[in-house]
């Protein structure tokens, strides 16, 4: 028998304990205010405290979950529960909330379980034993000890593994036909954090086409087996999650106070770290036009003002060759990056893998085309693309690509030299564990001058990635160039993702229409 | 200074440790990378991160000789002997092994023995060379490496000098010098069984228990013995980790515990208890952790069935200690009181350990020359295992 899931999560909860004295960014602060003001203030006044810069922007029941932990955290620090302007980090805060983290993991384990013994078909193989064919192990691997999920969660710190686990939870319970299960799990995981909206087109879509529609998957829907009850008891299950969410901030007139918290449109266009999208090859065009402009006289220096800089501000930044980018056309590029799916959805849902089909689109096209997006939310993609890897060999290679690129993406969230040897050997094992696993489970040989189930210019270009991490990490320190360019080499790193990422967002949509075709004409034939 | 350990590690521990692995078991791939895995995860060596060289160097020895490069071998171990002198603890086994397959050479025993002996002089005299113009830099490089005036021992050793102490003030009763005799003379004498049972008989997995019998004496009996040395015996038991899952276990547990005075004096407590957990975990999915089964003329059969039992019981002994010695304060006129009964604790179990090991070793039956490595994947206990019962199991993880 291959280990089972209990074994890996044991061993990723060892893991996690180890990195409890590891690098911790203001992520750790801005939660421990949140404990402070959950605990100490009344209602009222969550969303209205500002001592300090980090205010309270998640949806209500993130408030409440904090209110929660900071029942127990009393015993552990009461320090660590007064709101106060400066961090405050004693070692007990430390360990309570990295143990806070590694607890609510549970929950992405349990979803993973249920995943493991629910929803994966068995295939009577032979080498059930061998860690690098059994199904449960591959995807247990890929879902609980994700690289990105490990770094971002348990050194920079932030609570996505639960936040992970609700969502495949949903998954799996809307994979198992439990339609309405699913669609609270989702309600509840939008209340937790709000950035999972970006995904609820396809799930409304998919909810509304083949819950509330009786007609099975066939490519015509029949208007008439809309059945109201279904439709009803939906909007109820996901109304009254809203409603106890919101609930008391209705009461109390606070919503417009929460929503200008929740989407704070004031920051700019991208991040301060780029994150590697659209926007990222935006803006280095813009930066080459003016370089290029002044070096042939056609631009004026003194008609580029001195902050067009990209500086490592969170505020907005002038483009000064190619027009600027406002909020509402980020929203309208996504909006248009994900209808074809979401068409497709409505028009011939294959069942569930459609569904993931569309929620991976719609997060990665919020993802290429958002508004500040930070590289975090790569892993709203990677995750639920790794449900789809096992089932066919093509997505498995661009899962290859994005996962090897988007983890690499994340590097630049550690930035001190302890950590920079621990990232790059976990980040080894795991993309190395993938490409074997999976290149084996799907029978590919592996050839010496290419990386199996990629093509030669896939395999040189995350081979490129080498080369890159060497002049980020050697070169640009020895040359001193990380003291005059800065941001050189964060540059390069989410441009040269970003290729990765659009180049594997086109593939996969091609692929993806290019299936629905031919799914047409082979109906047509038949007709 | 950590990269330097660690790339150290990179170049001669591990692969030295990962190449004897894949020649020593002849089976699928993922079963190699788990039980190297298991290995490199061993606690002890992972929390006391010094020292691994000579470890590394002295496993590139037990490789050569496992492959019968018999010259290498012992080359690589002078070298080890000469860069850390502590390897000495290992230096009875090898001296049996090879002189017991020289003798059982048909042809020109003799010339072997020469080779072999002039190997390790010459290799002994090119490191020594710098040291070997005047006589008083030897003496003087002698009284270096051999410290005998620091005393019997110096911290709370798992040793039975230090626990006899409780009882006996050995050190107020006789002098330095007696002491010295005293330590000679039980040392020799529990090496010799194991060492002339290997020389009659030289297979390699006799070798490899031998390494662990003398390493073993050594720690328990010899003079000015250090915490950290356990790691020496911990090498060889490491490697009968294949062969004798249940008891090399048990033992790398214990002498993970025995050192866990000085992994709080470093801050590792939190590193000590995931570790340890982690290393269960491993060796859990990699090997099958129920005792041998007995053969019919095996001496006490009846102890066979309790053995996990006593697992369980003897690992929640440690963690009660554990958590004691980080919880309650010692009385005032007893201030190493809980590192005392720690020392105590897993003396016990090694004496037994080093007991068991002992009778193993002579009851193994074993052919003659190179059948030893068909041998040792003999017993090896059967791979698709059966898990250990379950309240063992969740007893175990709570450490």
């Amino acid at each position: 028998m291959a280990p089972s899931i209990t074994y890996v999560a044991a061993a990723i909860t060892c893991l996690k304990l180890l990195l409890i004295p590891s690098y911790r960014s203001t992520d750790f602060e801005v939660h421990r205010n949140w404990l402070a003001i959950t605990h100490s203030l009344p209602i009222k006044k969550w969303y209205y405290e500002d001592t300090s810069i980090w205010t309270l922007d998640y949806p209500p029941l993130f408030a409440w979950f904090e209110f929660g932990l900071s029942q127990i955290a009393q015993f552990f620090d009461p320090q660590m529960l007064v709101i106060r302007k400066d961090p405050y980090a004693s070692l007990a805060t430390i360990y309570f909330q990295r143990l806070s983290v590694i607890f609510s993991d549970f929950l992405l384990i349990y979803a993973a379980h249920e995943l493991c013994t629910k929803v994966l078909r068995h295939h009577g193989r032979t080498n059930e034993a061998n860690i690098f064919y059994n199904r449960n192990f591959i995807m247990t691997i890929m879902l609980i000890s994700n690289f990105g999920l490990l770094i971002v969660d348990h050194i920079h710190f932030q609570y996505n593994g639960f936040l992970f686990g609700l969502l495949l939870l949903s998954v799996v319970r809307i994979c198992q036909g439990k339609n309405l299960q699913g669609a609270f799990w989702f309600a509840v995981l939008l209340n937790f954090k709000h950035i999972f909206l970006y995904i609820s087109p396809a799930y409304f879509v998919y909810l509304l086409r083949c819950y509330c529609f009786k007609s099975t998957f066939d490519t015509k829907i029949s208007w008439r087996s809309f059945s109201f009850r279904r439709f009803i008891s939906l909007g109820l299950v996901v109304l009254s999650v809203f409603a106890i969410s919101f609930g008391p901030f209705i009461y109390l007139k606070q919503i417009p106070q929460i929503l200008s918290r929740l989407f704070p449109f004031k920051r700019g266009l991208c991040h301060a770290y780029w994150a590697p999208n659209f926007w990222a090859i935006y803006n280095v065009i813009d930066k080459a036009a003016v370089i290029i402009g002044l070096r042939t006289g056609l631009l004026d220096a003194h008609m580029i003002g001195g902050s067009t800089m990209t500086g490592g501000l969170v505020q907005e930044f002038r483009h000064t060759v190619l027009p600027s980018v406002k909020p509402h056309i980020t929203l309208l590029l996504t909006i248009i990056s994900i209808l074809p799916i979401l068409m497709k959805i409505w028009s011939n849902p294959q069942g569930i893998q459609s569904f993931l089909q569309g929620i991976i689109l719609c997060a990665f096209g919020s993802f290429l085309f958002g508004w500040h997006v930070h590289e975090k939310a790569v892993l709203m993609i990677l995750i639920p693309f790794s449900l789809l890897v096992l089932e066919s060999k093509r997505d498995a290679g661009l899962f290859l690509i994005m996962s090897t690129v988007g983890n690499y993406s994340l590097f630049p969230l550690l930035f001190t030299q302890k950590e920079t040897p621990i990232k790059i050997c976990a980040m080894l094992l795991y993309t190395l564990y993938l490409f074997m696993a999976l290149s084996r489970f799907h029978g590919v040989r592996s050839k010496f001058y290419q990386l199996p189930l990629l093509s030669i210019p896939e395999s040189l270009y995350l081979m490129g990635l080498v080369p890159v991490e060497f002049f980020n990490s050697l070169l640009s320190p020895m040359l001193g160039l990380d003291v005059r360019l800065p941001f050189l080499s964060l540059m390069l790193t989410s441009v040269y993702c970003s290729l990765g990422l659009i180049y594997s967002w086109f593939k996969f949509y091609y692929h993806i229409l290019l299936d629905n075709s031919a799914v047409k004409k082979d109906k047509q034939k038949k007709h | 200074m950590r990269y330097t350990v660690f790339i150290a590690d990179l170049l001669i521990y591990i692969p030295a440790l990962c190449l004897y692995i894949y020649i020593s078991n002849k089976c699928e791939n993922s079963k190699i990378l788990l039980t190297s895995l298991s290995i490199l995860l061993y606690p002890g060596l992972m929390l006391i991160d010094h020292g691994h060289f000579h470890l590394g160097l002295a496993l590139w020895g037990i490789l050569a000789l496992f492959s019968d490069h018999d010259i290498l071998g012992s080359v690589a171990f002078t070298l080890s002997l000469c860069y850390k002198q502590m390897e000495l603890y290992h230096a009875w086994p090898f001296f049996c092994y090879l002189l017991g397959k020289c003798y059982h050479n048909k042809k020109n025993r003799l010339l072997k023995l020469i080779n072999i002996a002039l190997s390790v002089i010459a290799t002994f005299a090119v490191c020594f060379s710098p040291f070997l113009q005047r006589k008083e830099d030897i003496l003087q490089v002698f009284h270096r490496l051999f410290p005998f005036a620091r005393g019997l021992y110096e911290d709370k050793v798992a040793n039975i000098w230090c626990s006899l102490s409780v009882l006996i003030k050995l050190k107020e009763i006789f002098s330095l010098q007696s002491l010295l005799l005293l330590c000679l003379v039980c040392t020799v004498f529990s090496l010799l069984p194991s060492g002339l049972n290997l020389i009659r008989n030289p297979t390699f997995l006799k070798f490899k228990l031998a390494l662990a019998n003398s390493s073993l004496v050594f720690f328990l009996l010899s003079f000015q013995v250090h915490e950290k040395s356990i790691l020496l015996a911990a090498l060889p038991v490491c490697l009968l980790l294949p062969d004798y899952p249940f008891v090399s276990f048990w033992f790398l547990m214990i002498s993970t515990f025995s050192m866990f005075p000085l992994f709080v004096k470093d801050d590792l407590v939190l590193h000590y208890f995931s570790t340890l957990l982690l290393f269960y975990v491993v060796v859990g999915i990699t090997f099958n952790l129920t005792p041998n089964q007995p053969s019919k003329n095996q001496f006490l059969p009846w102890i066979y069935p309790l053995l996990p039992y006593m697992l369980v019981l003897s690992l929640a002994g440690c963690l009660l200690l554990n958590v004691a010695s980080l919880v309650v304060i010692p009385p005032p006129d007893k201030p190493d009181l809980f590192s005392v009964l720690i020392a105590i604790y897993s003396c016990i179990h090694f004496v037994l350990f080093l007991t068991y090991f002992n009778y193993v070793q002579f009851t193994v039956n074993s052919h003659t020359g190179k059948s030893s490595s068909e041998k040792s994947s003999q017993q090896t206990s059967p791979k698709k295992s059966i898990q250990i019962p379950a309240n063992n199991n969740r007893k175990i993880k709570k450490q």
